[in-house]
């Protein structure tokens, strides 16, 4: 089984989101990059199947050159090998094509992306190059096991869970549960040694225009102070929620 | 031209975010100065979306589609956005949206615009406001191909109602062999609860609530308000409430109109999962605990005695309306 897993290249959770150059950039001064959580499931899952079953992990990320220590990240923590597509990655339907591109050449015939990235939220790039290849797609998946061709694939519904069978070649968007954040792991030395001789191939995008762009953003208005009721006095909170907030 | 809504449904009956998106998708419609066409596949009833503003109601019925596929609904809607010369196709953003969507825009070779959360902000260029960043900033997107395909974030909009006189439709769209590639093989579902996507009021507890025997009153609570039941990650790690339960950034956003965190301190993880609930409610007894920042009412105080006595001063309330 040859396995490609997608990585986005986002800021850690705990990053401040500012913008620059008038609200037309987000602005990457002082902030930490991460492999995508929901990514990291993904890669997770992955590994139990290169460990388990014999299967070859391929990592792939569409950015720029500052995405590679990313990628080398992934390749600590297990990855055979890495690709990374030389382009900047401002619409999801340009990195899903460009990714797409690169499983039809390859042969891949499992692909694992988070079901969304967390910088942008799109939720779009597993599900679009699962329509462009002609794959089965599982999105908000919570379960993986392969066995040969078939494929058993939970996700997520409202108020519980439904269980898929399809065959091979599938996509899936996961999420927590395909495995548990108990399971994530941290680079040894000795990952972060061999990830250094590790193939990182670069290669060139193909011509394809951007469907949408960015404009300008906008940060949330500031929050005001949060009123405190004592709490000798629920009545008060009551009547706040009903007359002022009119929520309950 | 006109704008296209799917209006999905559950077991046949349209929940609130199916009237939200007619709503949004008929203001749309104006904005465009063109009318509004909705699809339903298997609904019971589509009267009610008359009085959303639902101009032209498509009706799809079709036994292979009571199980919910992604790819043969993808394929009714562009079929049914071909068929009414669709320009902008809007869906929601519940788990089965946003399985459909990005499907859904390569077979309509579409720019999709996910979490959006307001009106076109202008419609040459084709702007919409969105999410971003797990609501700590928003972008504006230009859509740049001819159709349009928009993520409606949910409770983002509200319910307008806007009377209309609907002509309903049946369609029959031309499904293939290659839309069924994927069965479902169980489904397992809770009855009679609320569930966190469709609840108005989440309760939430935190560790500070010491062990799972104590979420009766958590529970309790949750029933007299209407409330889904929810928890902070170290208490779903801790095996104290499922998975299920777990809001926060890798677990379940929550967009309610009222999010109540008790014994939860506010880590960035979890307060990235709550941030578009549109009033925060906090009790814990730290008043240095982070979340009291992001709340917008904080009681500072033990829960073992401030929860018995919102349920109890809550019930006594509700007696009143």
């Amino acid at each position: 089984m040859k396995i490609l897993v997608c990585i986005s290249h986002v800021p850690d959770t705990t990053s401040k989101i500012n913008f620059s150059e008038d609200f037309t950039k987000f602005d990457t001064n002082g902030v930490q990059f991460v492999i995508n959580p929901l990514d990291e499931f993904a890669l997770t899952r992955a590994m139990w199947f290169k460990e388990k079953q014999g299967a070859s992990v391929t990592v792939i990320s569409a950015g720029l050159a500052v995405t590679e220590p990313t990628l080398r990240k992934a390749l600590a923590i297990g990855a055979d090998e890495a690709i990374r597509i030389n382009v900047d990655p401002t619409d999801g339907y340009q990195v899903a094509i460009q990714l797409a591109e690169v499983v039809k050449n390859e042969a891949f015939d499992l692909i694992l992306a988070g079901k969304e990235s967390l910088d942008y939220n799109g939720g779009m790039v597993p599900g679009m190059m699962a329509e462009i290849l002609g794959f089965n797609f599982v999105n908000a998946c919570i379960g993986l096991e392969i066995d040969g061709n078939s494929c058993s694939v939970s996700r997520e519904i409202d108020g519980g869970k439904e269980v898929l069978t399809c065959n091979l070649p599938l996509i899936i968007g996961g999420q927590k549960g395909l495995v548990e954040e108990k399971d994530l792991r941290i680079p040894n030395m000795r990952g972060i040694m061999m990830a250094r001789s590790k193939p990182l191939k670069v290669m060139e995008p193909i011509n394809f225009d951007a469907t949408t762009a960015t404009l300008t953003y906008e940060k949330p208005k500031a929050k005001g102070a949060c009123k405190l009721i004592d709490s000798g006095n629920i009545d008060e909170l009551i009547q706040l929620l009903h007359n002022e907030a009119k929520v309950i | 031209m006109s704008v296209l809504v799917f209006a999905d449904n559950s077991e046949g009956k349209f929940k609130k975010t199916a009237y939200e998106i007619v709503s949004y998708g008929k203001h749309v419609a104006q904005q465009a100065g063109t009318s509004l066409v909705v699809l339903t596949i298997n609904a019971d009833d589509t009267s009610a979306l008359a009085d959303y503003g639902a101009d032209k109601i498509l009706k799809i019925s079709d036994s292979r589609l009571v199980n919910f596929n992604a790819r043969a609904y993808a394929d009714c809607i562009q079929q049914a956005a071909n068929e009414e010369v669709a320009d902008i196709i809007i869906v929601d953003s519940t788990n089965r949206g946003l399985y459909v969507a990005p499907v859904l825009a390569v077979k309509l070779k579409a720019g999709y615009a996910s979490n959006v959360v307001a009106l076109p902000v202008s419609m040459n260029p084709f702007t919409v406001k969105r999410n971003a960043f797990s609501s700590k900033g928003f972008n504006f997107s230009e859509i740049k191909t001819q159709k349009k395909l928009l993520g409606l974030a949910k409770n983002s909009f509200g319910l307008k109602e806007q009377k209309v006189d609907s002509t309903i439709k049946d369609f029959t769209p031309d499904l293939s062999e290659a839309d069924f590639k994927i069965n479902s093989a169980s489904i397992e579902q809770a009855s009679g609860k609320v569930t966190i996507a469709d609840a108005d009021i989440v309760v939430s507890g935190g560790r500070g609530l010491k062990g799972p025997e104590n979420w009766t009153m958590i529970e309790e609570l949750a029933d007299v308000l209407g409330a889904a039941t929810a928890c902070s990650k170290p208490v779903s790690d801790m095996g104290w409430r499922p998975h299920s339960e777990h809001v926060g950034q890798t677990g379940k956003p929550v967009s309610s109109n009222l999010y109540i965190a008790i014994g939860i301190s506010g880590a960035i993880q979890h307060l990235a999962g709550v941030n578009s609930s549109k009033v925060k409610v906090v009790i814990n007894n730290d008043a240095e605990a982070p979340f009291f920042k992001a709340a917008d009412y904080g009681i500072v105080g033990d829960a073992f005695e401030v929860v018995p006595e919102l349920i109890k001063k809550l019930k006594e309330f509700k007696s009143t309306l």
